[in-house]
């Protein structure tokens, strides 16, 4: 616009320019003139004015055609120029100027157009350079994570805050082994990214730790520290610390920005511990006074050899009396404590069949002696030294070979109590226990093979026995081992590990910057914690007595699903099923007998999403089902709730259908099974992590504004 | 005028060797079979020595001891604990609240009546 009037203006001062110098002289000479000379001048201009109008006109004319022309080719050009260059700079990078108009403008484009051209060069490598930086961090994270989640001790990491920003699967079981409560979950509540490692540790013993760190550190030793602490149900953790230092400044002095927690659950080792005392207590501090007393009896018989009968006969009582007395303990002591006697050689938790199998593949490997099983109890976990006992039973084997020399050896595996059998059998002549006892006390050897250990070593070693057996029926004989069975601790983890694509997301770093999370509606929607839960009920209508029989849930937190971090709950409704609702939710009679009640996974689940926004799909019927338990349980969920069924609709208000089957095929969702509590629980986390991009496009950023808009469309006015 | 010792142990089965052999050595005996008779019969019986073991019912052998050692006027009087606990600290602690020795048990009846006569000027 601003052009286009100096383009009028140009135009006026042409036209001025043009007439203006002709008529001022006229003016002037017109005034000089005398009265004839003007009449005059009159008639003979009067008579030629058309012309020279003409003239002038023409004049005219031309000189605003070339004015335009110019004006269109530097003024407008250029301004155009700017505008796409304008484009270059944002927009569109790879958008380059037409050279057009006249030279000079055209050189001016191509000049602009090298430029960009270098500055695309420029931010081309630079982007590279990032994306190359950012994928060697990325790396470095994922190895760092792998690593962590595979350790066989338990270790957390947090921020200065007592913040969760990585665990690992040890940790979640050791937590989880030392929740109590009646659903399998209310562990799993404990632990979890951005949680707070008071809610398991002593807040004021990890202060501690943390400046007993702090002064190490400023002593220039090594920063490490260590406290046992007790937990709610009692066990003790032995607990070390050493810090995660930030990058050192300037000053050289690394600020500590976190701490990493290994866990150690020492409850055991400190009763087993506790138990050893026990026994050398008794079996020393014990016997003092009776042998004292027996001692000093004796020592009167000798010393006092001519005392009257009488007496001796009391000395003798004394001796007989005291000596019964410490057997009696001796033996009360050998039974309570045997467990803790045993040798504290680290045993492993094997099953036997492993042991089973890599003996005979030894067997059959050194000696070409076939090895054929029988009776094996594949589920049966010793507590064994597999390397020697292995060995064990090879060198017995070959010890048969050379002596019998049978065709075939044969294992067996049983159990009777907290016993294992393990039999190595063969056919043939009865052998004599002499040479048995040799086989067992000779340090054992086969082919170049040696070991400094017996047989009895090995058996020693594990606390267990050895003998030789027959069976005169089958003509047979066989080396029964026995060993020590074992409990398995973790038989739980296979499970575990199954849920959920990739390794598991036991970590977010970016919670380094993770302050309060506590429930601020004037949040970023992207910043907050979220809880998102799904129910299946026995039907519709929770005001005619209609029961949740599962509860589903994940956490979302900093802006991602944690798959890991779930609850999964069913629930016994404690009324009949109904039948045309089981092909729907899957869930069987049978499924729900058994399980714990509303009354006691609701307190699980509230504490599961404590101090978290709620999200669920079409939420006001599940939020009914909850409400309509308060009173009974006097849990109440008093944090906001956001239901991705009104989001979807704020966001695409033309859409016909806001069903979370559509919703996902809308945003290009993915999942698998439906209709399941924590499948359909994972697939709303989905989509709202979806919405909530969209609905920032929508200007909808904070929580306040997303529950505001939820309000005003359509669905909202129809209650369920 | 033979010297007197009192025997403090609430275990019969020692209690009848120590009197034996006390005896034997011509020594006169009382015996006592708790703290507090053992604090009624140092008053009554006025001994020259008390073999005072530690693992009492009621009043320990370290209470006893102390309140023994309270009193200005039994200064002389010699004390032998005797104890089937064997930890350095115990033996620290008896030593420290007066007991003029400490004998662990078990012990050799000859020993402990070495010391016992050493400790009354007998040897």
């Amino acid at each position: 616009m601003k052009a286009k009037h100096r383009f009028s203006l140009a135009v006026v001062i042409l036209g001025l320019l043009m007439t203006g110098p002709f008529v001022v002289t006229s003016l002037l000479v017109w005034l000089d003139m005398k009265e004839a000379e003007r009449s005059l001048l009159t008639g003979l201009l009067m008579s030629r004015l058309p012309v020279g109008t003409m003239m002038t006109l023409f004049g005219f004319v031309i000189g605003v055609a070339v004015l335009h022309k110019l004006f269109k080719q530097y003024v407008e050009g250029l301004l155009r120029m700017a505008e796409t260059l304008r484009l270059m700079l944002g927009a569109n990078r790879n958008f380059r100027v037409a050279p057009e108009g006249p030279p000079e403008v055209q050189q001016l484009a191509q000049a602009a157009n090298d430029l960009a051209q270098q500055r695309d060069v420029l931010m081309d490598d630079v982007d590279a350079q990032i994306a190359t930086a950012k994928a060697s961090v990325e790396e470095e994270k994922n190895r760092l994570a792998a690593l962590m989640s595979e350790l066989a001790q338990a270790v957390v990491v947090c921020n200065l805050d007592g913040r969760i920003l990585l665990y690992n699967n040890r940790a979640r079981l050791q937590f989880k082994a030392l929740s109590q409560g009646p659903t399998s979950v209310a562990g799993g509540a404990l632990i979890g990214l951005g949680r707070s490692i008071f809610s398991i540790l002593e807040k004021n013993q990890v202060e501690h730790a943390r400046e007993v760190i702090r002064q190490r550190l400023t002593a220039g030793k090594t920063a490490i520290a260590n406290f046992v602490t007790t937990t709610r149900g009692g066990q003790l953790l032995r607990v070390q610390m050493v810090p995660v230092l930030s990058a050192a400044g300037e000053e050289g002095e690394a600020a500590m920005s976190g701490y990493v927690l290994t866990v150690e659950n020492i409850t055991r080792s400190i009763e087993l511990e506790a138990r050893r005392d026990q026994v050398l207590h008794s079996l020393t501090e014990g016997s003092r006074a009776a042998i004292g007393n027996i001692r000093a009896a004796v020592a009167n018989l000798i010393d006092y050899p001519d005392m009257e009968p009488e007496l001796r006969e009391r000395f003798v009582k004394v001796v007989d009396d005291e000596a019964a007395k410490m057997s009696r303990s001796l033996d009360q002591t050998m039974n309570e404590f045997s467990d803790s006697m045993k040798t504290r050689w680290p045993l492993e938790d094997i099953l036997g069949i492993d042991i089973v199998a890599a003996a005979q593949r030894r067997i059959e490997d050194k000696l070409k002696l076939p090895i054929k099983t029988e009776g094996l109890d594949d589920a049966l976990w010793v507590k064994a030294d597999s390397f020697s006992l292995v060995f064990a039973l090879l060198f017995l084997a070959s010890r048969l070979q050379d002596h019998y020399d049978p065709r075939e050896l044969r294992f067996r595996l049983s159990s009777n109590g907290r016993l294992a059998y393990l039999d190595l059998i063969w056919a043939g002549q009865a052998m004599s226990s002499e040479t048995f006892y040799t086989w067992e006390m000779e340090t054992m050897h086969v082919g170049g093979e040696t070991s400094p250990l017996s047989v009895r070593d090995v058996i020693d070693r594990h606390g267990g026995e050895i003998w030789y057996e027959r069976e005169k029926a089958a003509h047979r004989a066989f080396f029964r081992f026995v060993l020590p069975v074992a409990t398995p601790e973790l038989d739980n983890e296979q499970e575990e590990r199954t849920r959920g694509k990739g390794r598991p997301e036991y970590y977010d770093f970016d919670l380094f910057k993770f302050e309060d999370k506590s429930i601020d509606l004037d949040r970023k929607l992207s910043e907050l914690t979220y809880t998102v839960f799904d129910t299946e009920t026995t039907g519709l209508e929770p005001s005619k007595g209609d029961e949740i029989i599962q509860i589903g849930a994940a956490r979302i937190v900093n802006n991602r699903l944690l798959r890991q971090e779930t609850f999964n709950q069913i629930v016994d409704p404690e009324i009949p099923l109904k039948p045309e609702s089981i092909p729907i939710h899957g869930i069987t009679e049978d499924m729900v007998r058994g399980q714990p009640n509303i009354d006691a996974v609701l307190p699980a689940f509230h504490e599961f999403c404590e101090d978290t926004v709620l999200i669920a799909h079409n939420a006001a019927f599940d939020m009914r089902f909850l409400q309509l338990k308060e009173e009974r349980t006097g849990i109440r969920f008093t944090q906001p709730v956001l239901d991705t069924l009104l989001l979807s609709a704020v966001v695409h208000p033309n859409q016909e259908s806001h069903k979370l089957d559509v919703i996902l095929e809308r945003l290009g969702v993915t999942i698998g099974t439906r209709h399941n509590a924590l499948e359909d629980a994972l697939a709303t986390g989905e989509v709202f992590l979806k919405l909530v991009k969209l609905l920032e496009e929508k200007g909808i950023v904070t929580v306040r504004q997303a529950l505001e808009a939820a309000e005003k469309t359509y669905f909202a006015r129809v209650k369920y | 005028m033979p010297k007197k010792i009192l025997i403090v142990d609430d275990e019969p089965n020692i209690v009848i060797s120590l009197e034996f052999l006390m005896k034997k050595e011509g020594f006169e005996i009382a015996i006592a079979n708790d703290g507090d008779d053992a604090l009624a019969k140092v008053d009554s019986f006025n001994p020259d020595l008390v073999l005072l073991d530690v693992m009492m019912p009621r009043k320990s052998g370290f209470e006893v001891c102390e309140a023994l050692r309270a009193d200005p006027a039994r200064s002389g009087l010699k004390i032998v604990m005797l104890t089937a606990k064997g930890r350095d600290t115990e033996v620290a602690k008896g030593l420290a609240i007066g007991a003029d020795a400490y004998m662990t048990k078990p012990f050799s009846t000859k020993e402990l009546l070495a010391m016992v006569k050493a400790m009354l000027g007998l040897a």
